[in-house]
């Protein structure tokens, strides 16, 4: 495996020659036809739903499983996002969550034995007023305290980081400071969820691609299996991890959940020599932006308003960002939008995910990643594994109950923490 | 056609004004433009417009956009582009050129001026509608044009109708819901030196169009075999095109190479324009047609069942070879040529069709996804309907059968040096969806987003699951589907897509009346939302502290004066206005005298505290609501969504008035004195206008309402008098003040000032889950009326020991000022074994007071309240400093002051 | 860019509007509910795939809320109507591309 963490110092930026990708391995997964019946099926095989049957099967033992997916695997939004990993959340219960995830990262590709050109180069989250840098210095005192990695970084100290970035105070919203996570970084989307499918594969999890669930086979509130497509097939347990479509398989369940499943949309250039090396994200003017490996700049825009299940958006969102994005890196003016996509991402109240248990026995839900779940991918699988292989939520996910709605004990990431990326 | 110079990779070049770039250079014998991104192999011109793969170049004069293709760039005076090997690159100086965007709402818009697109706009306009037609060539034609033809005249009539809007150079980017198409007008880039400079280079049209008719035409597509990569090896159709069309006259043999009759077409014009034609080798058994027939008459050899194998080059990388191989016997000869031109058959651009979710269907008549739609809304015509014109009779045919050394060499996608073998490597790794292929081997994703990849792709994956004679089915590309296309359809530059909504345009900038007296003052701005408001007022020299001292002082001790304009202003009026505020607010309006003013506090319905401001009863029915700066326009939102959708009972008008009225804050112990001066028809005596009263007054003729509301607890007087008269008062106020040592001061004053008093700023003391408990002002909290959010209280964690409260909190060192947002620990907490050090609350504000001659904050702590007196720490970036906790309010906690 | 049409002012672009979730959730008597219910009310709206019932205020334009049925999957656009009035049927499923 080619160690790619390190291939961007700053001095290395410049011109430089497209590296080609290494090969993939010769085989990635198995197509099965589900079996009558597992010890557990995890419905949404999508990077959470991966991840956790390999943590099931790892962690747990628990190998007598399938993945049950409706389309292609892995999809839906680890497919579509634009792989920032961060760990720097200001609640405690976020950070520890997003911590342990970002932990899992720094050892994925040897745990997995698979290149996922994860990349630790940085994520700069920039303050543009006085309010912003009040809010934004509070997470950085957040994390100081909860062990997680982070400095603060004045305008010129941004501009050392990242040279064309725009510092002057003739812009708009002038940059006033931003958070630094040196541990942050990206990762290459797909290759996250293959080797999550790969591994688990091999483990001898069972992956089954166009299958949709179409029901729950529910007895007295307790679950034995799903209805799909090809058939019923029994379960002891069930995991929801459906991303944009949870609300529609806990409906077919017999309860509701607060998820709203709204558009988010990204967009991607082509390949640049490279001129960015940090990803740069700002809540305030709407950038998310990083250049990866390959060289092509991969921005986020913000979520549409309404809910949809198109996976597409409007394209007034796309020009409102790339407005900011070169009132930010006056040197994108040139580059190109190659192509533009949306995926559903789902919205909880507070903006932090739902994990755990359901009204129902024996079935458990995975959802509520809205903007920010690929950065989640191992430590969401990780602790909805826990979950469903012991029947109660580990330490770090019990304070995302589905219950924190009816206590009041919301964990409101988009009030102070504003970005949810 | 007149001649032009202009330069390709530092040489200079001759070309014709208006001619694609690349016929420019195929003619000065540029066949090998560039090399591959990943293999380094060299790579030359293959197709006639954006679906070229290959010559991508970058423009080093006007703007430099990265990555254009040489296909598409009209050449004139002064251009000069260099070749990229598929990596783009970003000048560094500033762009100059200007963008603009623009709306447009047509009848009927018609994209492609193709000859069905010209049809559909005479039939559109002989029914009376009005047509936008636009199209991404500089001349209406299409494909007549690549044949070196004209529109026919009734057509071109059709062009100069009055009810017909054509734009050439525009190019349909995407289409989106409720038939939203964006496209993209380049305007000056053709025009090279001679364009004018402020002519904007690239326009945006957001369009809306009751129908959209899609003419979007075909790409003629490659086949797949070894070495198809090579520089002379192009489409038939391109090939015959430069040949025939711009005069490139570089190419002695060619071998054309066939799945349907485009091929023997192709080759009839290469030969009409001297090209000796070695022969066309036809993929299918037998073919009929003119074409076929007048190429047999020309003397051009026709091989049926065969195809080419593969190819190899002379010294210089250039096409030399091609290996026919007769597809039954599957017998291999070689024959000489500089030119392969190669016809795989036609894909009609169904970009904008799928863009909105419309797939695409198989047709095997066609050897091609058609889009055959046909509503009131979008109708689709031309090739992507199936309209090919006839006699193509197309071959389901991608290249013949090629071993694994053969496929490495077997491009699919030549920009990403994807081939054959990486495709079979894919499906041997068990991925089975187009989808999971293109993204193990990146087919379609570079610059051209797989325009003429997309189809050998989908084609390769069947050959590999061809049927097998045990009776398995083999699969057809309508089992495999086209790849998802997606926005847009070409590149679109950042900068077109920003336009002008940058710097002063990104945001509108909101300033007060005031804001020329700041700025002539010297006032420091901060941004609050979209206002700049003044954050202090230094005095030469001065820094930012020593300034907020100046300003506090004078607060406290003389007077001061301050531009309130900012805060939100919402008029409310009607019978009900009364009973509708007990509902918003969570204390009680119904019981506010007339004149008389009340702090309110605002929760959303889960509790939570939402904005605050004073509310003043101007009379029965009638009520001024002010509200957070920044809170202005969420506040008013949130009043109409309760009054619209939950309250329809109730008579009640709101009405946003924030910049109707301006407001002038005077504040300290000479402000009754200094306004005395200037208002003389009431008396501002604390018996006859009381704190929290209004009274309605003149100054200089000029009608003021004037309250006694303080949020600095000094004596204070809001002035509030309509916009256009505050930069009169305030200079009176001003001119008067100045016997009185007036000074202005800014929001960090007003901060200092109001966390004296223990005052909450909604947004920095709060964080979005504090109720009004947390902040200490149960008081305000009605227990005999409902309101929003009250049920909420009830809630388990809403009520639960251990939420944070707002407190004071004094540091042990007087000159420590602690950092906003700094958090906060019990007295030398240490770390667990995990290196974390458990919090019990944050800082939400902290300032040095110049009248405490000390620093103090205020804070969330963890059952705050009951924690008087007990010392924290507050590990800061390496220093640990201690603090005590205390109530919040710091100073004149009888409220004397304000009297 | 949604066209929506505002009962009021006709055919708009999206930008526009805010949005407002799902329609006819009506504010109940918070005292005659238990927790679970009450949250019920503040936090599930919903959310399901095709057509949907919704709440739309044209903001920058009357600056009235509406109800609108659309599509979530294709994003058509079904009849718009005011508050407190009989919900017109939902359109055809059919109807859907």
């Amino acid at each position: 495996m080619t160690n790619t963490k390190d291939t961007l110092s700053p001095g290395a930026i410049g011109r430089r020659k497209a590296a080609p990708l290494p090969e993939q391995p010769p085989q990635l997964w198995k197509t099965v036809k589900p079996k009558k019946a597992y010890d557990a099926i995890i419905v949404g095989g999508g990077g959470h739903g991966l991840s956790t049957a390999y943590y099931l099967a790892k962690n747990h033992g628990l190998t007598n499983l399938a993945v049950v997916e409706k389309g292609w695997l892995a999809g839906g939004n680890i497919a579509r996002n634009t792989t920032i990993i961060r760990s720097n959340y200001l609640w405690d219960e976020s950070a520890a969550i997003y911590e342990h995830s970002l932990k899992l990262w720094e050892t994925l590709e040897e745990d997995l034995g698979y290149e996922m050109f994860f990349s630790q180069r940085g994520v700069l989250t920039l303050a543009h007023s006085v309010s912003d840098v009040r809010s934004k210095r509070r997470n950085f005192y957040a994390n100081a305290l909860n062990a997680v990695d982070s400095e603060w970084l004045t305008p010129a100290e941004v501009k050392k980081l990242v040279p064309i970035i725009n510092i002057s105070e003739d812009v708009r919203y002038p940059v006033h400071g931003a958070t630094y996570q040196p541990r942050g970084g990206i990762a290459k989307h797909d290759w996250v969820a293959w080797g999550y499918a790969k591994a688990a594969s091999d483990l001898g999890v069972d992956i089954i691609q166009g299958t949709e669930v179409t029901g729950f086979d529910i007895r007295n509130g307790k679950v034995y299996g799903v209805k799909t497509t090809q058939g019923d097939i029994a379960a002891g347990k069930v995991g929801m991890v459906g991303a944009g479509h949870s609300a529609l398989l806990a409906n077919l369940a017999g309860f509701s959940i607060p998820i709203q499943s709204r558009p988010l949309q990204a967009l991607v250039s082509p390949l640049l020599e490279q001129v960015l090396n940090t990803v740069v994200m700002s809540g305030a003017v709407h950038v998310y932006v990083s250049q990866a490996h390959k060289g092509e700049l991969v921005m986020g825009a913000g979520t549409d308003a309404f809910n949809s299940y198109a996976q597409r958006g409007g394209f007034h969102v796309i020009e409102h960002q790339l407005a900011a994005a070169l009132e930010l890196f006056p040197i994108f003016s040139r580059a190109q939008v190659l192509r533009t996509w949306g995926g559903i991402v789902d919205i909880a109240p507070d903006a932090s995910p739902i994990i755990g248990r359901t009204p129902v026995e024996n079935l458990f839900i995975n959802c509520g990643w809205g903007t920010g779940g690929f950065k989640a991918t191992p430590g969401s699988g990780w602790v909805m594994a826990y979950t469903m292989a012991n029947g109660t939520p580990h330490e770090l996910n019990r304070p995302f109950a589905l219950d924190r709605f009816v206590t009041g004990h919301l964990i409101d990431e988009h009030g102070a923490a504003g970005v949810a990326h | 056609m007149s001649s032009i110079r202009f330069s390709f990779d530092d040489k200079i070049y001759t070309g014709n004004q208006g001619e694609p770039m690349a016929a420019a250079l195929l003619r000065n014998g540029l066949l090998h433009i560039t090399n591959s991104t990943y293999r380094g192999r060299p790579r030359g011109v293959i197709g006639l417009g954006v679906e070229e793969p290959n010559a991508l170049v970058q423009l080093v004069t006007g703007t430099k956009e990265s990555m254009r293709p040489a296909t598409v760039i009209e050449l004139a005076e002064g251009i000069a582009a260099r070749s990229l090997t598929g990596v783009g690159s970003l000048p560094e100086d500033t762009e100059e050129a200007r963008y603009d965007k623009t709306n447009r709402y047509v009848d009927i818009l018609i994209i492609g001026a193709g000859l069905a697109g010209l049809t559909a706009a005479d039939e559109a306009l002989r029914a009376g509608h009005e047509v936008l037609l636009i199209d991404d060539q500089p001349v209406p034609g299409g494909h007549l044009r690549q044949l070196g033809q004209d529109v026919p005249s009734p057509l071109q009539n059709t062009l100069k109708h009055t009810n017909l809007t054509y734009l050439c150079r525009c190019t349909a980017t995407g289409l989106y819901d409720q038939n939203y198409v964006v496209a993209i007008e380049r305007r000056s880039e053709h025009l090279g030196n001679a364009a004018p400079a402020n002519r904007t280079r690239i326009r945006v049209w957001h369009i809306r169009a009751d129908k959209v008719v899609l003419a979007t035409g075909a790409f003629q597509r490659p086949l797949l075999f070894a070495n198809n990569d090579r520089p002379g090896i192009m489409l038939s159709h391109t090939a015959a095109t430069y040949v025939a069309v711009y005069g490139v006259k570089i190419f002695n043999t060619a071998v054309v190479v066939t799945v349907d009759n485009q091929g023997y077409r192709d080759a009839l014009r290469l030969h009409q324009a001297g090209v000796k034609v070695q022969g066309v080798y036809d993929a299918r058994p037998a073919a009929n047609g003119p074409g076929v027939e007048a190429t047999k008459a020309a003397g051009i050899p026709v091989r049926f069942r065969s195809t080419v194998l593969d190819t190899a080059a002379n010294g210089e990388g250039l096409l030399q070879q091609v290996t026919i191989q007769d597809l039954d016997t599957k017998e291999i000869f070689q024959t000489g040529a500089d030119l392969l031109a190669v016809s795989g058959g036609w894909t009609p651009v169904a970009d904008l069709a799928t863009h909105i979710g419309i797939k695409p269907t198989w047709s095997a008549a066609h050897a091609a996804f058609l889009v055959n739609h046909a509503t009131e809304k979008l109708l689709t015509t031309g090739m992507l309907a199936g309209d090919f014109g006839g006699d193509d009779d197309p071959a389901m045919f991608f290249g013949p059968s090629l071993d694994t050394e053969q496929a490495r060499s077997a491009f699919i996608d030549l920009q990403r040096d994807s081939t054959l073998y990486d495709l079979q490597r894919a499906v041997g790794a068990g991925l089975s969806s187009i989808e999971h292929i293109k993204r193990y081997t990146t087919i379609g994703t570079a610059h051209d987003q797989g325009k003429t990849s997309g189809m050998l792709t989908i084609g390769a994956l069947c050959q590999l699951n061809a049927a097998t004679q045990d009776g398995k089915p083999g699969l057809s590309p309508a089992d495999v589907g086209t790849l998802s296309f997606r926005p847009p359809y070409v590149p679109i530059p950042f900068a077109a897509l920003a336009g002008r909504e940058l710097g002063p345009l990104s945001d509108p900038i909101r300033v007060t009346a005031l804001h020329q007296w700041h700025v002539a003052q010297g006032a420091v701005f901060e941004d609050v939302g979209q206002w700049k408001r003044p954050w202090y007022f230094p005095r030469s020299g001065e820094k930012m502290e020593d300034a907020v001292k100046r300003e506090c002082l004078a607060a406290r001790e003389a007077v001061a004066v301050m531009d309130a304009s900012t805060l939100g202003k919402i008029d409310i009026q009607g019978p009900d206005a009364a009973v509708f505020l007990d509902r918003i607010y969570t204390n009680m309006f119904s019981t506010l005298p007339e004149g008389q003013c009340r702090y309110g506090l605002m929760c959303k319905a889960d509790g939570i505290v939402f904005d605050d401001g004073v509310t003043t009863r101007l009379g029965k029915n009638h009520f001024l609501m002010t509200t957070t700066t920044g809170g202005a326009a969420r506040v008013l939102a949130w009043l109409e969504e309760w009054l619209q959708t939950e309250s329809p009972e109730l008579q009640v008008y709101c009405t946003s008035v924030t910049e109707h009225i301006a407001t002038i804050a005077l504040v300290g112990p000479k402000s009754r004195q200094l306004l005395q001066e200037l208002v003389t028809d009431i008396d501002l005596s604390k018996e006859a206008f009381p704190f929290m009263h209004t009274r309605e007054a003149t100054i200089d003729g000029i009608p003021v309402r004037i309250a006694r509301i303080s949020f600095s607890g000094e004596l204070a007087f809001e002035i509030n008098v309509t916009w256009g008269y505050a930069r009169h008062i305030w200079e009176r106020v001003w001119a008067i003040g100045r016997a009185y040592e007036l000074t202005a001061y800014g929001t960090e004053t007003m901060h200092v000032l109001r966390a004296e008093k223990g005052y909450v700023i909604v947004g920095q003391d709060t964080d979005g889950t504090q109720t009004p408990h947390d902040l200490n002002m149960s008081w305000i909290v009605s227990k005999k009326k409902e309101f929003i959010g009250k049920r909420s209280f009830q809630l388990p964690w809403l009520q639960a020991a251990g939420r944070q409260q707002l407190v004071g909190l004094l540091p042990d060192n007087v000159n420590d000022i602690i950092p906003e947002g700094a958090y906060i620990t019990a007295l030398n907490a240490t770390p667990d074994a995990f290196g974390k050090i458990p919090h019990i609350g944050f800082v939400t504000s902290a300032y040095y007071s110049p009248t405490l001659k000390r620093s103090f904050a205020l804070a969330l702590i963890a059952d705050g309240l009951t924690r008087m007196g007990e010392v924290v720490s507050l590990p800061i970036e390496g220093k640990l400093l201690s603090a005590t906790i205390c109530d919040a309010i710091f100073i004149d906690k009888e409220n004397l002051r304000r009297d | 860019m949604l066209y929506i049409p505002c009962p009021h002012c006709g055919l708009r672009n999206e930008n526009e509007f805010h949005y407002g979730a799902e329609a006819g959730v009506a504010y109940p008597d918070p005292n005659e509910l238990s927790d679970s219910e009450w949250a019920e009310y503040l936090h599930i709206r919903a959310n399901p795939k095709g057509w949907l019932a919704e709440r739309w205020v044209h903001f920058a334009g009357c600056g009235k809320w509406f109800n609108l049925w659309r599509n979530t999957v294709t994003h058509e656009i079904g009849p718009a109507y005011l508050p407190f009035t009989k919900q017109p049927k939902a359109p055809q499923e059919g109807s859907e591309k």
